[in-house]
């Protein structure tokens, strides 16, 4: 896949969603499921909301002093023998994942699910330089043999339905019966992990991204449903993992209180499936795991996120229950986002990593209606962030000029009590001759924008502020 | 806040917010009727907007002379009252924020935040109203306005009192929770994605087999009137001060006809 974004043409993206019409169809079950899901996990853990803050508190501390404990995580790979890379952007990540590679001498290489390889669109790297990556995530497996991004960041082909996934199986996998059953998900599963099960076997680097990076003792933590994960990482030569600075967490039991929100709010599962925890290649006394093991540690514009405004994002831990709850990603999905992020994290993300001249409409996509917040398990002002991003586009003249001559119309009246009063008074009287005797518009000039989907309301005629005045002086 | 000493008359200053203002004044006299009949003396300073269009578009600056301008016009009062969640809100929540870093001005901001109320919370919460003295045949479904049940945390109080309603069959609807699409300038700048929402949200009042759709603000309720009304819908779209106040005598939102007795 590749990173290019689309997201300046975000309602181009949207419009088509919703022609396609596919997208949300297939998204109403599934967002039923981990809406409800959520709810009851929640509601069978009293403590939940304290959990929230208490992990809020600890992100919070973490990006005090994130300097101090990225050093201390790094060194702390090192001891249990493991390599540290610091990556700027995404093209000094990219070509120092491909040169661990070269050294391995690696031609396929295995990858658990990763949304930072995503951001920093590794697998077009490699592929370009002659090494196969292959996805080993069912979701992200699905979506790299249709050469798509993900929808979603924990349910990488929830865009899906059962048959097109059938019909991509039936078309790639053109060694296998083609008379077998491929109707139940089991099925479609089943054959999945036979495909799968070489790709681990010859494999020569496993990549892996990281929900956790624990400053105390240098573990990286994966948390999956599927088993793959660990198969990715355990069995090649070379293990790498790619993560992002904000990833790093004090202690292992901040780790573990972090855990208690985020499978609760992702799926609504208790704990994920694994929580694999991995620290430094093997040693002379383990069974099993990589000879070596590096971390290359991704910037790419979260450092300057640092004190400002947006500093508040970095506690995410992509549970996706901002997206599971918003009204706008249920109607156009995550692909018309246009970037690797999508829904509410992504309108404040994406701009903070490519550009809010590039990703402007996003957020400004959103009716505010803040479920996002609520549901947010580091409780990130998701709505409020995207307001700064709104006012920095604003700053920057970069919304565009009919909105500013709308707000700028508005506002000199709004500004100027008598003359407001005056001319809403015109306005309604004029708009209550208009409608004559009919109870709404289904046309009205200069309102074409609202009235080409629903009707408008005639005003009742006279101003409230006027009434009052009339009745004050009986 | 803690509730006013029994018997005192308490000086209230009603916001009706511009789209009462402008589209629907009745809104604004129902609110009028209920503080009255709770005890209040409700006065109308003269106004405009609580600049929440403009501190949504990104115009700070804008957004902190139209908050001004209300502090001036509202803080003299005991309590000021907002028939909308939304707007409330935006006074309630978001002007101590705006003016966070003005030490001049932060302290009237708290201040006015912390007496300004939505209009049903108010009553129940503050006011201590148990009940209403209204009629109202035949079933009403509830939806929750983003602000109002988010910022505002209204979600049993206009239920509590609706339950008060004589004759009145309140019906939950399915996702009253989620968003109608309005989202103030969002349904015109992106009307197709905002086009959506407010058809599922139809769907789901449809599917409730109310008569009678209730919200607590006028702008959640212009966007769901306007698009049951494109539907061909026979639902009828009021505040729900309307009903609480016994007032439901105009022609519903988007519907023509005249005032019944």
């Amino acid at each position: 896949m590749s990173s290019r974004p689309t997201s300046h043409t975000f309602k181009d993206n949207a419009a088509k969603a919703i022609q396609d019409g596919g997208v949300p169809r297939a998204l109403k079950n599934v967002r039923q499921n981990f809406i409800d899901k959520r709810v009851k996990a929640v509601e069978a853990l009293p403590e939940f909301e304290a959990l929230r803050e208490s992990a809020k508190e600890i992100k919070n501390h973490t990006l005090e002093h994130l300097d101090l404990y990225l050093e201390r995580y790094e060194q702390k790979v090192k001891e249990s023998g493991g390599h540290v890379h610091f990556a700027v952007d995404a093209a000094e990540a990219r070509a120092i994942v491909l040169d661990i590679c070269r050294k391995a001498g690696a031609r396929t290489v295995t990858k658990g699910k990763s949304m930072i390889t995503e951001e920093i669109g590794l697998n077009a790297h490699l592929e370009a330089n002659g090494v196969v990556p292959v996805e080993t995530d069912l979701g992200e497996y699905i979506i790299q043999l249709r050469g798509e991004a993900p929808s979603h960041i924990i349910a990488p082909a929830v865009h899906l339905t059962k048959d097109q996934i059938e019909a991509d199986f039936r078309r790639v996998h053109t060694n296998l019966d083609p008379k077998r059953d491929l109707t139940e998900k089991t099925s479609l599963l089943t054959e999945a992990r036979t495909m799968l099960r070489e790709k681990f076997l010859v494999a020569d680097v496993g990549i892996t991204g990281a929900n956790f990076l624990i400053a105390e003792t240098g573990t990286s933590v994966i948390v999956t449903n599927e088993g793959n994960g660990d198969l990715t990482q355990l069995l090649p030569r070379v293990h790498v993992v790619v993560a992002s600075i904000e990833k790093v967490v004090p202690t292992l039991e901040d780790t573990s209180q972090i855990l208690r929100v985020l499978a609760r709010s992702a799926t609504g599962q208790e704990m994920s499936v694994y929580t694999t925890l991995s620290t430094g290649p093997r040693r002379a006394t383990d069974v099993d795991g990589p000879e070596e093991y590096h971390v290359v540690l991704l910037d790419n514009g979260r450092s300057a996120m640092l004190g400002t405004e947006f500093q508040d994002m970095l506690r995410c831990i992509r549970c996706a229950a901002c997206m599971n709850h918003c009204p706008v990603y249920h109607q156009i999905g995550g692909h018309a986002y246009g970037w690797i992020y999508p829904g509410p994290m992504g309108s404040v993300l994406t701009p903070s990593l490519i550009g809010v001249d590039k990703a402007g409409h996003l957020p400004n996509a959103s009716t505010f209606c803040g479920r996002c917040e609520s549901v947010c398990p580091m409780k990130i002002p998701l709505p409020k962030m995207m307001r700064h991003w709104r006012e920095r586009e604003f700053e920057r003249n970069l919304n565009p000029a009919v909105a500013r001559y709308g707000l700028g119309f508005w506002a000199f009246f709004a500004k100027k009590p008598w003359l407001y009063r005056l001319s809403t008074r015109l306005a309604a009287k004029s708009m209550k001759l208009l409608g004559r005797n009919k109870g709404s518009f289904q046309s009205l000039p200069g309102a074409g924008a609202w009235t080409q989907y629903r009707d408008f309301a005639v005003p009742e005629g006279e101003t409230f502020q006027a009434k009052w005045k009339k009745r004050a002086a009986k | 806040m803690p509730r006013p000493e029994p018997g005192a008359k308490l000086r209230v200053a009603l916001f009706a917010t511009c789209l009462v203002d402008i589209v629907r004044p009745s809104i604004g006299f129902a609110a009028a009727k209920l503080l009255e009949q709770a005890g209040c003396v409700v006065e109308v300073p003269a106004q405009t907007c609580c600049g929440q269009p403009a501190f949504n578009s990104g115009d700070r600056r804008t957004t902190q002379e139209l908050a001004l301008q209300m502090i001036e016009a509202f803080e003299g009062y005991d309590y000021v009252v907002v028939p909308s969640g939304s707007c409330g809100g935006m006074i309630a929540k978001h002007y101590p924020e705006l003016f966070a870093d003005d030490p001049g001005l932060s302290g009237r901001a708290e201040k006015l935040a912390s007496k300004t109320f939505e209009l049903v919370s108010f009553l129940t919460d503050i006011l201590g109203v148990m009940k209403v003295e209204a009629s109202h045949k035949g079933s009403c479904t509830y939806h929750d306005s983003c602000s109002g049940l988010r910022e505002l945390g209204i979600k049993s109080q206009p239920r509590r009192l609706l339950g008060t309603v004589d004759g009145l069959d309140l019906v939950e609807m399915k996702d009253s929770e989620v968003c109608c699409g309005f989202g103030g300038t969002f349904a015109v700048k992106y009307g197709p994605i905002s086009d959506q929402i407010v058809s599922e949200k139809c769907a789901n009042i449809e599917a409730s087999g109310a008569k009678t759709l209730l919200a607590g603000d006028l702008g959640c309720l212009l966007n769901m009137a306007g698009k049951l009304s494109r539907m061909g819908s026979e639902i009828e779209v009021r505040h729900v001060a309307e009903v609480l106040a016994d007032m439901a005598n105009e022609p519903a939102i988007g519907k023509a006809g005249e005032k019944t007795a």
